[in-house]
């Protein structure tokens, strides 16, 4: 038997797996195009960027913490990415480098975030909000590095490296392969392997988690570090689709991420969440600007629906169930 | 005419009886002790007469006039004002603001009145011979800087009672004296004190009455120049020890944990004790003589500023509850709620936290193994719930405190600790902790038990261990141990 607040989880799961049906009956009855798979797999092209990033802030709002750096990260890491693209080397082994700096930027700006909140004990908020503030005057600052103008995009990236975003394998976007595998992994590390309990543990109760002998420091430096590896993919996958390092890239996505994770039902608070309800949200809200866009809904009101469905997900956390 | 009498107040909270048709009374310019083991209705009875709480039945009487109190603004209007340990300042704001906190003094045009506040509040503090400047933070002072600012508030509302709670807690030798020079100015003025305090010098030195409670009744009130210290203590812990105790004796195995001059700065003193296989430490003292903090250091839960620990004649290098835990030592804390459970996971994900890999498969959780072992730890320790999978919120005191022990089990723990096992426990899941608790001492496991809970450690432990101000004061065997020689040691007495 279950507690009755983890069948509430469940339950909310159901809930909102039904509503994404519910959304996706709702367009296709509206527009005869939505539902060929050609669109779908379009939603899913589309998604994957932010839901990719999605599954390492759904791990960061479990233990408590938020990260609203990843924007900027995103730019950053595109246009540090770009760069090193643009040396002159065999082609394979600068698209190979390139890959490697990015992920390991990735890596490295996680690590700093988690160094500065366990080891000064500094709010999450604030400190990815330095982050934020730096990454994004640096993305501008570094296309200078590369033998191109401050503040423009460095562009001309080789064909080789174009087939990262938009290639495909029998019919299936490569980011939506990557976004699929990668949602199945965390899946299996939530749920399955010691790193996931102890993340729940530390979101739960991180003193109590001290004195049961988990190295929570070390555990909350891995959690930021995935998402920044993470994020710093999704970042190497938007310039490859933009097939330019774009400082300005990215703007507002640590908002897109959040809300896919809030919708998921994860509680900013810590110790809830799950993989499969993120997995949910990033496809409502996917599922809803691919649907509105075909119906010819602008962007403005698109930006106040958006909101509209965050309040309502969110209300349904409030439903308190007394055990 | 008195200037306070309270008569036969009751207070109930749900299955305990905190007060017992307790009297007291209280004189003008009089300071009057009131004392009692923790638990003993001290408290309670403060927090009736300052609004803090709503007895049950019962009458006060001020200046000979039946008053209701039902909230702290009725017994503030009435010139009641407590202390307390922890004082209730607000530390980013200044002193002046302090004392007139909710009543500052207001300019026509409703503004503060700036210097009114201030000059007003270098009245209150000069009647008390302080030069304490109302403008300074009131963060940037000392305790016993904060004490006056208390004092000086409660005389601008005109205060008539005052009540100290453990004011010398966190004093200096000089601030105390500073202090009383502050109480005998307040008695010249006729104001009433309630005092209360576990420090036997300075009852006698301050105190005129004395008011007696144990376990929520009262038990006997007088002149201080009529009583002895033992005769206070005698009447404070004079219960009988009933059965309540399943106490075994065991073999004493040989020395699993030995602890050498460890000392933290300002908390702990150059503690040394040797702990036995089979054997049940205690650990006894007042608030704040630092039990806890002793835990925790041997835990690794704070750092150490010297000494050393050895477990099993080895030396071992503890910086954090995981090497702790590596070497076998376990801490059930005084908090289970906010230190020891994590709440909103299930009974079987807090039993295996500290020892996820007795429980993995290669890589994954191996989830039928993790349901077995539980499930084995549950019947055992009889946890009553209908799942193992039940979030631990929704357990009772007593089965929290039972998974937390399965926890500690399940890492195979040579040494465990506990703070306070029993507190927020009811009478019969005692009985069942106290059975656990053999349970490890048979099976050669060395327990260590801290306890407020007198007869439970007399009733219980092989050996008492009792602390004051952050040393030993003693060790006393289980057969010439008594509440008494606890007290007198406790209060930082020799025998």
């Amino acid at each position: 038997m279950k507690s009755i607040s983890e069948l509430f989880q469940r339950f909310r799961q159901y809930v909102m797996a039904f509503l994404l049906l519910v959304e996706i009956l709702f367009f296709a009855v509206l527009s005869e195009y939505f539902l060929t798979p050609e669109n779908l797999l379009n939603i899913t092209l589309q998604t994957s960027l932010i839901a990719i990033v999605s599954v390492g802030m759904t791990m960061v709002i479990i233990t408590a913490g938020i990260d609203i750096s990843v924007g900027s990260v995103i730019a950053f890491v595109g246009v540090i990415t770009a760069g090193f693209l643009k040396f002159n080397m065999p082609v394979y082994f600068s698209i190979f480098l390139a890959i490697v700096a990015g992920l390991f930027v990735g890596l490295l700006l996680g690590y700093f975030n988690g160094f500065f909140i366990t080891k000064f004990k500094m709010a999450p908020f604030i400190i990815t909000l330095v982050a934020m503030s730096i990454l994004r005057g640096l993305a501008y600052i570094m296309p200078k590095f590369f033998g191109f103008e401050e503040g423009r995009p460095i562009w001309g990236l080789p064909d080789e490296f174009l087939w990262l975003g938009s290639g495909r394998i029998l019919m299936i976007p490569f980011p939506t392969i990557l976004m699929f595998l990668i949602f199945i992994v965390a899946y299996i590390v939530l749920n399955h392997t010691k790193f996931g309990r102890y993340i729940y543990a530390i979101g739960g109760n991180l003193e109590a988690s001290r004195l049961a002998g988990i190295k929570t420091d070390k555990i909350l430096i891995y959690v930021y570090m995935i998402n920044g590896l993470l994020t710093a993919l999704s970042g190497i996958l938007l310039a490859s689709r933009l097939s330019s390092g774009q400082p300005n890239a990215g703007l507002a996505y640590e908002l897109q991420v959040i809300a896919a994770v809030a919708i998921g039902g994860a509680s900013l608070l810590g110790g809830k969440g799950s993989i499969v309800g993120t997995f949910i949200g990033a496809m409502f809200i996917g599922v809803l600007r691919n649907g509105l866009n075909l119906v010819g809904v602008s962007s403005y009101y698109q930006e106040v629906i958006l909101g509209l469905v965050i309040l309502a997900a969110v209300l349904l956390d409030q439903i308190k169930v007394k055990d | 005419m008195l200037l306070l009498r309270m008569s036969q107040i009751t207070k109930k909270y749900p299955g305990v009886t905190a007060l017992d048709n307790v009297d007291f009374e209280l004189e003008r310019g009089e300071v009057h002790v009131l004392i009692g083991e923790n638990g003993a209705g001290k408290s309670t009875l403060m927090k009736v007469l300052s609004g803090a709480e709503v007895k049950n039945s019962g009458k006060i009487f001020l200046e000979d006039k039946e008053v209701s109190i039902s909230n702290p603004i009725d017994a503030q209007k009435l010139g009641i004002v407590m202390i307390y340990q922890e004082l209730n300042l607000v530390p980013q704001l200044s002193v002046g603001e302090n004392i007139f906190l909710g009543r500052e003094p207001k300019k026509k045009n409703g503004l503060i009145d700036w210097n009114k506040l201030y000059d007003e509040s270098i009245k209150y503090l000069s009647k008390l011979s302080s030069d304490i400047n109302p403008k300074k933070k009131v963060e940037t002072l000392s305790v016993a800087e904060q004490q006056i600012v208390e004092v000086a508030k409660a005389l601008s509302y005109n205060a008539k009672i005052i009540i100290m709670d453990e004011p010398t807690a966190a004093l200096t030798t000089k601030e105390v004296a500073e202090l009383f020079k502050v109480i005998k100015w307040l008695k010249s003025q006729n104001i009433g004190i309630i005092y209360i305090s576990h420090r036997m010098e300075e009852i006698y030195e301050v105190g005129d009455r004395i008011t007696i409670l144990r376990d929520g009744k009262f038990v006997h009130c007088c002149k201080l120049n009529e009583i002895t210290r033992e005769e206070i203590i005698h009447k404070m812990v004079g219960r009988e020890l009933d059965k309540e105790f399943p106490k075994k004796f065991f073999q004493k195995g040989r020395e699993i944990l030995r602890v050498e001059n460890l000392s933290r700065k300002g908390v702990i003193d150059n503690i040394s004790f040797s702990l036995y296989q089979g054997e049940l430490l205690g650990f006894s003292g007042l608030v704040g003589a630092g039990r806890t903090e002793l835990a925790r250091l041997i835990f690794g839960a704070d750092k150490k500023s010297s000494g050393k620990i050895y477990l099993e004649g080895k030396e071992v290098e503890i910086n954090s509850p995981a090497d702790a835990i590596k070497n076998g030592i376990a801490l059930l804390t005084e908090d289970r709620n906010k230190q020891g459970l994590i709440l909103d996971m299930s009974i079987a994900q807090n039993v295996t936290l500290s020892n996820l890999a007795g429980i993995m498969k290669g890589l994954f959780i191996d989830k039928k193994k993790e349901k077995d072992v539980v499930t084995e730890y549950s019947n055992d320790l009889n946890i009553r719930t209908p799942s193992i999978y039940q979030i631990t919120r929704n357990l009772s005191g007593g089965n929290r405190q039972k998974v937390v022990l399965a926890r500690w089990l399940f890492t195979n723990s040579k040494v465990v600790i506990f703070d306070e096992p029993t507190r927020g426990i009811d009478v019969g899941a005692k009985y069942e902790i106290y059975n656990l608790i053999n349970n490890l001492l048979e099976k050669g496991i060395a327990v260590i038990m801290i306890s407020s809970e007198l007869p439970e450690l007399l009733g219980m432990c092989d050996k008492i261990a009792v602390m004051h101000q952050g040393k030993i004061k003693g060790f006393l065997d289980h057969k010439d141990a008594t509440q008494e020689k606890i007290m007198i040691l406790a209060t930082g007495g020799t025998i």
